[in-house]
């Protein structure tokens, strides 16, 4: 109960994860797929927020110690973490996991709109953005001929 | 690689910065492509942009001959911290089997997709040709884990719109695209995953360092899932059997040229990464051993057969050789998963010895769709008669792909075998010989109609097609039959490659 | 360049030369037939040349390339070999001229890729006799195979393709699955795969690798047809009958018993062979395919398919010999490849000329058969005799000293299974002869359907071949003293 409640946005992530992955295969029409997969991908940046976040840590920006944003930043502090750490220094919360899901998730929009652009192309194509209609008529394609006189 | 040692092609002061730039150029020419006013001005940038990526993947080659392994720091940040580059015989190798595929690519480009891309579309298609290009070269010189998801992925982005451009010939294109995408982003947001696993057990992401790290840490189940979700992630855009459904789909809907440059470059560099990770990477011990051998194996092992099997039931010849192209990573997998310099040489050859192959069989396939829509095993009847040379050169690869004596594919298996056989892995040999059978059969029925057959009476006659399309054609048949006779390079490479791995060479 | 290497290169390059001048002048095929005939005389006396430098105990060799380490295509000539190239080449040159008058005569349509892809086989014969190594020998059997491929489906209806599937799969089957494994297995021992006088093999592995190895590379030569691996002998008889004639009387199966005989030589070496119990198997199995291949000759009426299963059993004769512990063994069983060649060769070509001449396939329409071709069917006898083992003919003396053989090394099942089968040769070869020459006065035999009856051109081959049988009786002897120093090393090492 307890890791549930300390690590519940590992929990989170993992809940995400597990709905995007069951959108992504249990439908047949491909714009809630595109969005299954929206899911599954934020479930990671989810969890890579969650790993670089330091408990009461925050954003790193610089803020020089014993000054009045450090101070206002202490004051919403647990009165204990103060006492061990001291009011003078500012924790801050680990960057690089940050900037790199940044990255992240601007490949994850450039896929989605890839995605969703195909999915544009098919519903030209086949008049609908449904898997199973789609297959149908790519059935009676495979079925045509080719070089046939 | 002692070939290279005495190679100087460029000045030192650009082969200083070659590894950057060997990524840089292409991406820049991307740029450039898209900007470009005309399909006939993109393809030109796209030649000369492959070119010079070529030309500085040599340079490093040179470099990684003389002094081992080369480090470069992106912008000077030194790693840790900053993204560093690093490339050791194996990157070379790979960079340079990919920059040349490239180049042959390119050249095929300029007639080849008329048949096959719609004219309007051709200077974006060339764009996203060197995105995809500077994205496999990344991938095989980056030394950050997080870096190499980013290539991936630009590579990955690249190529699904390239497959999904192949609707202009077969609209089932489309479909594929969607599932390459969807597979594709599942498998790298899975990498993604462990290496935040990874970067959390270890606070790094340079590779060489997380290895270090990671060799101090011991039995740990965080740096176990994160190198598992690694595994995973890539096998799918490795298409190691069973995540390989993608695969058959796409390449049979993509333009030839697509496919060729999939078949030959993009599995590979999915490959490189997990053969990096598999052998620098892992924790030395009971992990890595019990991976190679209990899961690597019986999967690569699998492919061999199943795939194989499927080739033959298969009536589409782009479908058989894409099934071929899963049991063929079978074979490679399986000289890996033997994790011994003899095995990982010749998995290293094979994998050259594949690229060249299924990069001849597509382009030769792609000669024969400048003139006729020809698609399951019947359309193709009597084509040597009307098309010989692009049938010539067909008939190279798909022999060099079944294994027949004197070309590359036949030196490939046979040290394939050789090292299974010094390993004492004896059910690997089998498995080995009884894919060479299946590869034959479905190997013989294609030539057996293309050189038997009468073609059907009444049926659209084919043409030769161009030289600009036969030339590249002919220079990857060509080195699958003159590495046959002579494999000095690949096999020195080859070797470099895996001593890089795992120490001395055989 | 030495002369020996010339020779060498000459050898392969004469056959290559025959198949590229055969395509660009077909159109014509007067000049296409004479310059095959012309091609098949020089290689003739090429071989002969080659023949006679490795009897005054030389031996030319040639380097092509070394596409790895330890593999290379390289040539180096030694007495069987020799004999395998002389033997091959001028059976060439007489079955040209039968399949000149065989294939006008018979009106096949795509003549051009029969000489074609004859030729080519001849390189792969040619090759294969002088391979110095296996990865070599590996290459040009498999040639061989592809090359004769197209000339087994040559009808192209739905049974030669049949037949030609069972061929390719049954061959390059083999060949995938197990021959290759064993070369690669025999390279990673031994470090190379060179022929060694007295074996490559001797004091480099375990005896289990060893008997391993020796049941791939026998198994995996399914071009011996031992069974279970003869099916495609039989099925290749769809193939017009020169092509039965040379390949698979001559070429194609005598490549697969050469290889063997190769390999029990120069790989293993007779003392290694006798060592090892998978020889025994092989012998068995030898000895029931002699006999098996003997009943089912009996059984059949198609007068192809019975000596294509006669084939089937004189081939585990050669089989057996290599098995056999005593460099003696070795002698015969090549001597036997050249009698049984010649002599199956003879019959081959009598039975095509029938054909031609009046359409009789079967041995139940061919009674009284030699009152309009009496020449024929007596060089038909003479070849029976020959194949039996019976005097004046020179396969009796390499049915003598291969039961000899067997007796010596106390063989006894082999030396049987050899009688035995010789007494059911009788049954199944001579009452074909005795019916076509000595029928009773009411059977009128088989009509002419072509004008002229049996082509010139075909009878003068078999006549050249039934002569060739009675020579053989006397040169027997020469040939066994040239093949004698493949048992020399055997020999000096078993002294002490």
């Amino acid at each position: 109960m307890n890791v549930a409640v300390t690590h519940f946005n590992y929990l989170a992530a993992v809940v995400l994860m597990m709905i995007g992955l069951y959108v992504l295969f249990s439908t047949g029409n491909l714009i809630k797929r595109m969005i299954g997969l929206a899911l599954f991908q934020t479930s990671t940046a989810l969890f890579y927020i969650s790993l670089g976040k330091v408990s009461g840590g925050t954003a790193a920006i610089r803020i020089y110690a014993d000054s009045p944003e450090a101070r206002a930043l202490a004051a919403q502090l647990d009165p204990a973490y103060v006492q061990q750490f001291g009011v003078g220094g500012v924790v801050y919360s680990n960057p690089l996991p940050h900037v790199l899901i940044l990255t992240a998730i601007v490949v994850g929009v450039a896929t989605l709109s890839v995605g969703l652009s195909i999915a544009v192309r098919i519903r030209e194509a086949y008049g609908t953005v449904e898997a199973g209609e789609i297959e149908a008529v790519a059935r009676v394609d495979a079925a045509g001929a080719g070089r046939g006189p | 690689m002692i070939l290279f040692e005495a190679l100087y092609v460029a000045p030192p002061a650009l082969t200083a910065q070659a590894p950057i730039l060997v990524i840089a150029g292409p991406l820049i020419g991307a740029c450039a492509a898209a900007l470009s006013p005309g399909g006939r001005t993109a393809w030109m940038v796209s030649v000369l942009t492959a070119a010079f990526a070529l030309w500085m993947a040599v340079a490093v080659a040179g470099e990684v001959a003389r002094e081992g392994v080369i480090d470069y720091a992106l912008g000077g940040f030194a790693p840790p911290m900053g993204i560093a580059l690093r490339i050791d015989a194996l990157g070379a190798t790979m960079a340079l089997l990919v920059a040349s595929i490239g180049v042959m690519g390119a050249l095929y480009s300029g007639h080849a997709l008329e048949s096959e891309v719609k004219a309007e579309k051709r200077t974006l298609f060339q764009s996203g040709y060197l995105l995809c290009l500077a994205g496999f070269l990344g991938l095989v010189f980056t030394g950050d884990a997080f870096n190499a998801f980013v290539f991936l992925e630009v590579s990955s982005i690249g190529t699904y719109a390239l497959v999904a451009v192949g609707e202009a010939r077969d609209r089932r294109a489309l479909p594929a695209a969607f599932s390459y995408l969807i597979f594709g982003t599942v498998g790298a947001t899975l990498y993604v995953l462990g290496v935040g696993f990874l970067y959390a057990a270890t606070g790094t992401l340079n590779m060489v360092d997380m290895a270090m790290r990671l060799a101090t840490l011991g039995d740990n189940s965080a740096v176990q899932a994160g190198l598992a979700f690694v595994v995973a992630g890539l096998g799918v855009k490795a298409a190691m059997f069973p995540l390989h459904g993608w695969l058959p789909g796409a390449y049979a809907g993509a333009p030839s040229l697509v496919s060729m440059f999939l078949a030959a470059t993009a599995t590979k560099a999915a490959i490189y990464l997990i053969i990096r990770f598999v052998f620098d990477v892992f924790p030395e011990g009971e992990f890595g051993e019990v991976f190679l051998s209990w899961i690597l194996a019986p999967l690569a092992a699998a492919a061999v057969i199943i795939c194989s099997v499927q080739a033959i039931f298969e009536n589409e010849v782009r479908r058989i050789l894409a099934f071929s192209s899963v049991a063929q990573v079978g074979f490679i997998l399986l000289g890996v998963s033997l994790a011994t310099p003899a095995g990982l040489s010749a998995g290293m050859f094979y994998l050259v010895a594949h690229a060249l192959m299924k990069g001849a069989l597509f382009m030769a396939v792609g000669a024969f769709a400048v003139s006729v829509r020809a698609r399951t095993v019947e359309d193709f009847s009597g084509i040597a008669r009307e098309a010989p040379w692009s049938a010539a050169a067909f008939g190279v690869g798909a022999a060099s792909l079944a294994g027949v004596p004197l070309t590359m594919g036949f030196l490939a298996k046979w040290s394939l075998v050789s090292a299974a056989l010094q390993a004492g892995e004896i059910w690997i040999v089998a498995v080995l010989a009884i894919g060479s059978l299946l590869t034959l059969i479905y190997v013989g029925r294609m030539l057996e109609v293309m050189f038997f057959r009468a073609p059907v009476r009444g049926a659209e006659r084919a043409r030769e097609a161009p030289v600009g399309v036969l030339a590249p054609l002919f220079v990857l048949a060509g080195l699958s039959l003159w590495f046959g006779v002579d494999a000095t390079l690949p096999a020195s490479m080859a070797n470099a490659s895996a001593s890089a791995l795992v120490g001395a060479a055989p | 360049m030495s002369s020996g290497e010339l020779l060498i290169l000459l050898t392969l390059a004469l056959p290559l030369f025959s198949a590229a001048v055969s395509y660009a002048v077909g159109r014509m095929p007067d000049v296409r037939e004479t310059l095959t005939l012309v091609a098949c005389i020089g290689l003739c006396i090429i071989t002969i040349a080659m023949f006679m430098r490795v009897g005054a105990g030389d031996a030319p060799e040639l380097v092509i390339a070394q596409p790895m380490s330890g593999l290379e295509i390289a040539f180096r000539l030694e007495p069987l070999g020799a004999l395998f190239a002389v033997m091959a080449s001028v059976l060439w040159a007489v079955n040209s001229l039968f399949s000149i008058g065989y294939m006008r005569g018979a009106r096949e349509a795509n003549q051009t890729r029969f000489y074609v892809c004859f030729a080519l086989a001849m390189f792969g014969v040619m090759g294969v006799a002088m391979a110095a190594n296996l990865f070599t020998l590996f290459i040009f059997y498999e040639a061989l195979t592809l090359a004769t491929y197209p000339l087994v489906t040559h009808k192209g209806d739905a049974a030669a393709r049949r037949a030609g599937r069972i061929y390719l799969a049954t061959l390059v089957g083999a060949s995938v699955v197990l021959f290759l494994p064993g070369i690669i297995g025999v390279a990673s021992v031994a470090g190379s795969t060179t022929f060694t006088p007295g074996g490559l093999l001797p004091g480099t592995t375990s005896v289990v690798i060893e008997n391993v190895l020796l049941l791939l590379l026998v198994f995996g030569a399914a071009k011996a047809a031992l069974i279970p691996l003869h099916g495609w002998l039989p099925a290749a008889m769809v193939a017009p009958a020169p092509v039965s004639a040379l390949l698979h009387a001559v070429a194609v199966v005598k490549a697969g018993v050469f290889t063997i005989l190769k390999i029990s030589a120069y790989i293993f070496g007779p003392e290694l062979i006798t060592a090892l119990p998978a020889a025994t198997w092989i012998l068995w199995l030898a000895a029931a395919t002699i006999v098996i291949a003997s009943l089912v000759a009996l059984t059949k009426d198609d007068l192809k398919a019975r000596l294509a299963w006669s084939t089937v059993g004189q081939l585990a004769y050669i089989t057996s010999a290599a098995m056999l512990p005593f460099a003696s063994g070795l002698v015969a069983g090549g001597l036997h490849m050249v009698m049984h060649a010649v002599a199956k060769i003879t019959l081959f070509i009598c039975a095509g000329a029938i054909y031609v001449a009046t359409g009789a396939a079967k041995v139940s329409e061919m009674g009284g058969a030699g009152r309009r071709m009496p020449i024929l069917l007596t060089f038909f006898f003479i070849a029976s005799l020959s194949v039996i083992g019976l005097p004046p003919m020179g396969g009796m003396w390499s049915k003598f000293l291969l039961v000899d053989a067997s007796f010596g090394s106390g063989e006894w099942l082999t030396a049987a299974a050899m009688i035995v089968s010789s007494l059911l040769s009788v049954a199944y070869l001579l009452p074909v002869a005795f019916n076509a020459l000595f029928a009773p006065a009411g059977v009128k035999g088989p009509e002419f359907t072509r004008p002229g009856g049996v082509p010139g051109a075909a009878l003068t081959a078999a006549g050249v071949t039934a002569i060739g049988c009675l020579a053989l009786f006397v040169a027997a002897e020469f040939i066994a003293d040239y093949l004698e120093p493949l048992g020399a090393f055997t020999l000096m090492e078993a002294a002490p």
